[in-house]
Formats: C-alpha cells, structure tokens, sequence
C-alpha cells in the first residue's frame, strides 16, 4: 500500500470510501525503477509513476464492484490521484514516464466520469458482467448507428398508454404547431414523465441496495428500470423539442 | 536554470504577448503586476505585439508594430488575423475571405493547408504564426540575454485538432518545444486564481480579437477543474471591425460615390479609423470618423455610442447562446456560478459587459488587464510545468475536450467515442473489423463536433488500417485506441487483436502538415538563419579588411614605413596584395585570415609608429596626427590610426 495514498484517503469527508479504498487496490507489483514489490499506481518505495496496466474502472480506484458509492470521497480520490499522475507534473520526467503518466491519466479521467455518473455507473457495471441492455440504452443506440439501422423501439408496457397519447398531441403540434391550449397539455404530459423518471432513480437506487449486497439477480431489475428510463428520457426530449 | 526557463505565450489574432513567472525572489521584477507574474516587453518596451507579419522590399520579415506599418501603405506585403486560418481548409474560410484581405494560392485543393501569398512566396498559416512566436522568443531572449527553447501557447478553448496542431507546429517552426498547448479561458482562471485561493465556481467570458470562449470551472484547493466549455472560434472584435466597415463602405458608396473597396489602401485606412473609433467609444459617447479617399476627400461621419451599441448588438448577441449551453452542459444554474471572469480586449466595450452582468446577475471582475491576463495565466501555468514554485505547487489545471470525438459508421452518421466536456487526457477503445474476404485494410475516418451526420462534422483524418492478416470476413479483430492528449490533440494506435499483430497507422490530418513538412519548414528558417548569419559575417570581415588596408596605405606615408627592412616591406605588400584579392571572394574565413597574417605582418611597423609618436608627443607635437591618441593599450595600432 502506497503510504502517500493512504494519508490522503484518510483526510476524505467520507469514512465509507476510505475502508472501500483500504480493501481493495490494484494488485501490487514489481516496480520497474526501485524492484520494490509493492508497486500500485505509483511505488511505495520510490514514488515512481508504474506503467499502465489493464484495469476496470473499480479495481482503478481501488473499489470493489459496488454500485452505492460515496461521490465526495471519489471525487476526493479523484483529484489525490490527478495531482501525482497528471502529465503536468512528468513535463520534465523520462519519455516512458512521461507516457505511463498519459495513460494512467487518461484511465483515470475515464474511470472517473463513468462511476461518478450513477446511470453510466450502472451501465458499467452491467457492462462488467457480461449483460446487454435492450434496445433503448445509449450503447444499443450507438451499435445500431454503426450498422446503420434504425434503432427498435419496444414501449414499456406501463408507459404504453402515455406514449400513444403523447405521440398524438406531437402529431398535432407537428400540424397545425404549438397553441396555449396544446402547451398546456404538453407540459401537464411532461410534468407527469418527470415525476416518472424521478421514481425510476428510485427503483434504481431499490436495485443497487439488492445488488451491493450480494444479489445479482438484481441485474435484471437495473436493466428494465434503464430500458424505461431511456424510453422515457425519449419522449421528453420530443416534448422539449416542441416547447423550446 | 537559465536555459531551462519555460514562457508564456498568447498567440492571439489581434496581439500576441510573451509572459514569465518567475520561481524565485531574485527573478522578481520590480515593476512586474502580481506575484512575479510579468509580461516580457518588446524591445520598444510595448508589451503587446500585433499579430501581423509583413514582408519588405529586401525580403525581410517584419513583425508586430513594424509590419503594421507596413500594412498601411503596401497592404499586399502584409498579413494579419492569420489565426483565423489555423488548421482550415480552402471550403472552410469561404465566408472569411469576404471579409478579410486575404490571398491564398490560386491552386489549393479541398483539405489541402492553405497557403497565402506574402511578397514573392507563399507561406502556411503555421509558418505565419511562427513568425510572431519567433518575434516573442526573440523579445523574451533579449529580456533575459539567454535562449529561450520550451513555452506554453494558449489556444481558444473551442479550436478543434486541426486547430491545435497547426499551433504546435508553428511553434515547432519558430524553435520552440510547446511543452502545453492551454486553454485561453482557462489560462486566464490560473492567472486570477494566483491571487486568490479560494473554492467555488467561475466562469471565464473570454472574447477576443477573433474568437470568443466561454469555460466554467470548479475551483478547490488549488485544482482548476474545467466543467463545460463553449465557443465561437470565429467570432471576435475582428466582426465588429468588419461591420463598421461594410457601414462605412456603403455609407461612402451612396454619399461620396466611391467604392472603397477598389483601394486595399483606402480599406486598410479605414479598418484603422473604425478600430480607434470603436475603442474610444468605449470611453465617450461620440467620436468623429474621418478617413481620407483616394480622391482626397474627406469621408467624415459622427457615430454616437447608441449607434454603435445598435450595430454590434447581433455579435454580442451570438456569445449568449454559448454562454447558456456551457451553462447547461455543467448541470449549474446561474445563481451556482459564484464569479464571472472577463478576458479578451472585446470585453472593454460597454455593452458587453452589461449583457454579461444581465446573464449571469453578477457583475464581472476586470481587475486584471484584458489584453494580459491570457499570457499571465500561460506564465503560471509554465511556471507549473517547469517544476513549480512556492505559489505554484498546489495549482493543478484539469480541462475538457471542446468538441466530441467521432468516428463515421455505415449510412455516414457519426458515432460519438468521447464526448464533448470529457476532462482530458481521455480515451477511447473501439473494435473493427473487416466485411470482405481477405480484405487486409480497414478505412476509419475520424471526426470532431456535435451533428448527427458526418459531413455535418469536422474531418479530423482519414486513416487506413493496413496489415491486417488475410482472414474470413468479420473474423479479424482490430482494437482502436484514440487518446486525446493534455493539449487536445488526438493520437491514434491499433492493434489486430487475434494475430496479436500491431497494424500499421498513417494517419494524415486532413488539414494538417505531415511531420516531414513540418521539419523542412524548420530548417528552411534555420538555413535562412544561417545565411543571415554568414552574410553579416562576411559583411563585418570585409570592413575590418577595409579598415587595415585604409591604415597601411596612411602608415606607408609614415616615417617609420623607410625604417622597415626591404623583404619586411615587401612580405607586407604580398600579404596586402592577398587580402584584397580575398576580399573579392566571399568566403569570410578567407579575409579573417587575411586580416590576421597582415596585422601580424604590420606589427613592427605599428611599434615603430608608436614610438615615433611618443617621440614627437615629447617633443610637444600633436598626438592626434600620428594616429595613437587612445595610447599604448589601444588594441590595433594600424586599425586605431583610420579613427583619429
């Protein structure tokens, strides 16, 4: 364990990150400058920045593939890590320091805004395990671009009757556009899919609950409330893009 | 520690400046603003330098208030606001070349970098830029009396790849390592940040001479961390000036009947006259316009400050919707933003900073000099990397990607790998692979912005995968990895993951010089160095040669001349009749050998001379007619004796 790390963790608002960062860490190895055998992101002995190795965003903080994290305290980590890798502080090092810092920087900053973002969080961790979202997710959008196919589009069947509603008012305003009475109902209609949407963060945060403590048929759970979520996220886009 | 030091630099399309923090109190300088943060004067002891190039008659390249000068009255010789042709294409400054006095080279293609005629050449926008970055490592040499080899450039935070590698390699042209290509907003939020060490949230409205940015930043602990940029990289002062002058060019059109723009020089004048217009109407709130036809009238208009705000209102009006978007990209209201930052010599103009304060509902902080504060926070940030100081140790610099990062997929829409925002370095793995049996390459076009399609999309490059081992259609697995790097700039590398084989990578920017042009553009300027030095060796060795042979010819009608011996007087007309013959050469090293073999050859007659001299100095004659008035320790006797 790198001592400097180990300081700065204890300094974080949070006392739940800092046992989260004490249990888990990249797996140490032989530091190539000193030979020390407790090398992580930098060595313990000798301080020198280690080559980038193939990590998951979990294992690059050092925690453990938990989905109820402490933002603040990865935040806190976050910007530890930042000022002892960032190219910045190698302008002056060795070429081969100077790209292990670039590429455990960028890791860094990658792994960083995946976890601290709680939907792309999930979608990591879902990712991790091996399980596809459905149609409606980011990454199945993104494939069905690069084959050049327009995306399916299954409704959920608790948002059917709404959508059908809303794909009428949409019509209408595409018609004849947009008067008080059709905004009104336009923004009663996003009202309600907002009150929705801040439900499934709920629904979601029931399925971390389930899956941090050792249940992972909560992944199911995660991939409906994300297919609906990004159903929903859908028709509010269109609502915003009449009103605006 | 002297050759190491690192500067500042703000390339700007107006001005350019070069700035120095320096690390120690022994480098603070007496009259610096703020902490040993300082700008480093030209050597007419102006801290800005205008960002125009011009070519003499001679070949000469002037630079800043010279080649202004020259702007005037042989506008074709000159070239200025050249940043606004970084890293484009001939289909991209379209619009441009409408408004700005641009000549580009009559036989460009589509992607090609541009060229533009100056004088009998034509030189690329990078090689323009590097001019001024030499002026300002020449200005910075002269202040310290040491080389200057490695700086920080700032960029607007908007510009794209293209954008930032042709500023590199202007600066690698100009002889400097760019150890940082920063962020203008960002750069400015480090030179404020110095002062005050405080945590909250800052938005930097940066609007410039060509450009405008707006970049909104959390600050904690010494961390500057940027959350959301947004911008025009062609949107500045430079639009307001063109405005006025199509105002003015109508105006005179219809009144006068004169078309202006038939006469470069008249529109140079009157680009001149509006620009001291729209900068005094900062401070009053009338100015007289007055700028002379070629006919020799007079073109006189009144423009009361109300007017102006009229006409410049549309272009203020365009740095709002930035403004919100940067806004809502950080997920921040307005009433989040704890400080507004004004940066850029446009933010001078009393309704800028009135529309700013209605946006944000704060007023702004113009503490700092808008037009310094960019090079100030380039100095910090070079102070940063060269190792850091006291005040420096804790300030680290987190910025983002300006623009997404995509690559083309089949219907030619684009596929986003790294968002905009993304703090940098960041990076990005994609999996290819091949639809033909056998196919051995794959075609990966790469792409910056924000539009769903991809001709809608900046053309970053256009690469070829090669060497990919013969196999059945989809069955190779080729690993893409794009890293977007500290300064912005993306590097590509990929790997055919089930032959484990690296592929071969060429990838050309689409708007980029190749690394070879690039070096040949170096020592073209090296070569030219090199040239200008030997010439003025050779131009100093022949008027020292002329300056011996002026004395032998004044020592042979001296006394001391019949006290020579006769091989002594003959070895030195052999010797005089060589020198003369190598002064007709031009090989330098030849005359300075020349010089030495006389001037040894003359020695005796020198001391001769001497002596007489001192004899006659006591028997109460004139010291000065024999030529030894600086006395005995005069260095060249013979040489000494041309002076008196």
């Amino acid at each position: 364990m790198s001592e400097s790390i180990n300081t700065e963790v204890k300094t974080a608002p949070s006392g739940k990150a800092h046992l989260q960062v004490i249990q888990a860490r990249p797996h140490p190895h032989r530091c190539w400058s000193c030979g020390d055998m407790r090398a992580e992101h930098f060595c313990g002995e000798c301080g020198h920045v280690q080559p980038a190795l193939p990590t998951d965003f979990f294992s690059f903080f050092g925690l453990p593939r938990l989905l109820e994290l402490d933002e603040a305290a990865l935040e806190h980590e976050f910007y530890a890590l930042s000022r002892k890798l960032h190219p910045d502080v190698y302008s002056r090092a060795t070429a081969r320091e100077q790209a292990w810092s670039l590429e455990k920087t960028s890791q860094l900053n990658d792994a960083y805004r995946t976890l601290k973002d709680p939907i792309s969080r999930t979608e990591y961790l879902l990712m991790l395990e091996g399980i596809q979202l459905e149609e409606q997710s980011k990454i199945a959008t993104e494939q069905a671009r690069a084959f050049g196919v327009e995306k399916k589009q299954t409704v959920p069947a608790e948002l059917l009757e709404e959508a059908f509603e809303l794909n009428m008012l949409l019509e209408e305003a595409k018609m004849g556009g947009v008067d008080d009475d059709l905004r009104g109902q336009l923004s009663a209609t996003r009202e309600g899919l907002t009150t929705r949407l801040n439900t499934m963060q709920d629904e979601l945060r029931a399925a971390w609950k389930q899956w941090d403590s050792g249940d992972s048929e909560a992944t199911a759970q995660m991939v409906d409330v994300l297919n609906r979520r990004s159903y929903l996220r859908n028709l509010l886009r269109d609502i915003n893009d009449v009103l605006s | 520690m002297a050759d190491d030091r690192v500067v500042g630099i703000d390339l700007g399309t107006t001005n350019s400046l070069v700035a120095y923090m320096g690390s120690g109190p022994s480098l603070a300088h007496p009259d610096a603003p703020g902490k040993g943060v300082f700008i480093l004067p030209g050597e007419d002891g102006l801290n800005l330098v205008p960002s125009v190039v011009a070519l003499d008659h001679e070949g000469h390249m002037l630079v800043g208030n010279a080649a202004r000068d020259v702007l005037l009255h042989s506008p074709e010789r000159a070239v200025y606001s050249v940043k606004r042709l970084m890293g484009r294409g001939v289909e991209d400054v379209q619009e441009e070349l409408k408004l700005f006095p641009f000549r580009l080279a009559e036989d460009l293609a589509p992607g090609e970098v541009l060229r533009i005629h100056l004088g009998e050449r034509t030189y690329t926008p990078p090689e323009i830029s590097a001019q001024i970055l030499r002026q300002l490592k020449r200005n910075a040499e002269r202040f310290f009396g040491a080389p200057v080899k490695q700086a920080v450039i700032t960029v607007p935070a908007y510009f794209n790849d293209a954008q930032r590698q042709a500023t590199k390699d202007a600066g690698r042209i100009a002889g400097l390592e760019v150890l940082r290509l920063v962020n203008e907003p960002t750069a400015a939020s480090l030179a404020y940040g110095l002062d005050r060490k405080q945590n909250g949230t800052i938005a930097v409205y940066d609007f410039g001479g060509g450009t405008f940015d707006v970049s909104i930043l959390k600050l904690q602990d010494g961390i500057f961390e940027v959350i959301s940029t947004n911008g025009d990289t062609h949107l500045g002062g430079d639009d307001i000036d063109n405005l006025l002058i199509a105002v003015a060019v109508e105006d005179i059109a219809g009144d006068l009947k004169v078309d202006v723009r038939r006469h470069p020089d008249a529109v140079q004048r009157l680009r001149n006259a509006v620009i001291e217009a729209k900068i005094a109407l900062s401070s009053q709130e009338a100015v007289e316009l007055e700028v002379e036809l070629p006919d020799g009238r007079l073109y006189q208009r009144r423009i009361t400050r109300e007017m102006f705000e009229e006409m410049v209102q549309p272009i203020v009006d365009r740095t709002l919707g930035p403004c919100r978007q940067a806004l809502k990209d950080a997920g921040l209201t307005v009433a989040q933003v704890d400080e507004v930052v004004l940066v850029g010599g446009s933010t001078r103009i009393p309704l800028v900073r009135r529309q700013v304060e209605a946006l944000f509902a704060r007023k702004p902080h113009t503490e700092l000099n808008p037009d310094e504060v960019v090079a100030l926070g380039a100095a910090v940030q070079a102070n940063i990397l060269a190792g850091g100081s006291a005040e420096t140790k804790d300030m680290l610099l987190l910025d983002v990607t300006p623009l997404s990062l995509g690559i083309e997929a089949l219907g030619g829409v684009t596929a986003k790998i790294i968002h905009r925002n993304s703090t940098i370095p960041a990076s990005a793995t994609e999996h290819f692979t091949t639809g033909v049996e056998g196919q051995v390459s794959v075609a990966i076009h790469v792409l910056q912005g924000e539009r769903e399609l991809a001709k809608d999309c900046r053309s970053l490059a256009r690469f070829d995968l090669k060497g990919i081992p013969p196999m059945p259609a989809g069955l190779p697995r080729i690993e893409v990895r794009f890293l977007i790097d500290a300064n912005g700039i993306l590097h590509v590398s990929a790997r055919e993951q089930r032959s484990g084989k690296e592929a071969e990578i060429q990838v050309q920017p689409s708007y980029g010089l190749t690394d070879e042009q690039v070096e040949n553009m170096i020592l073209d300027s090296f070569d030219n160095a090199e040239k200008d030095l030997a010439d003025r060796q050779l131009i100093e060795a022949r008027n020292e040669a002329e300056t011996i042979l002026t004395a032998l010819v004044k020592g042979r009608r001296n006394e001391a001349w019949t006290m020579l011996g006769f091989s002594e007087q003959r070895k030195v007309d052999e010797l005089e009749s060589q020198l003369r013959l190598a002064m007709s050469g031009s090989d330098y090293h030849q005359i300075r050998r020349g010089i030495d073999e006389l001037n040894q050859a003359t020695m005796h007659l020198a001391e001769l001379m001497m002596d007489a001299a001192v004899g006659s100095a006591l028997r109460g004659k004139n010291m000065d007619s024999t030529g030894v008035a600086d006395g005995p320790e005069a260095p060249h006797p013979i040489g000494k004796a041309e002076f008196s």
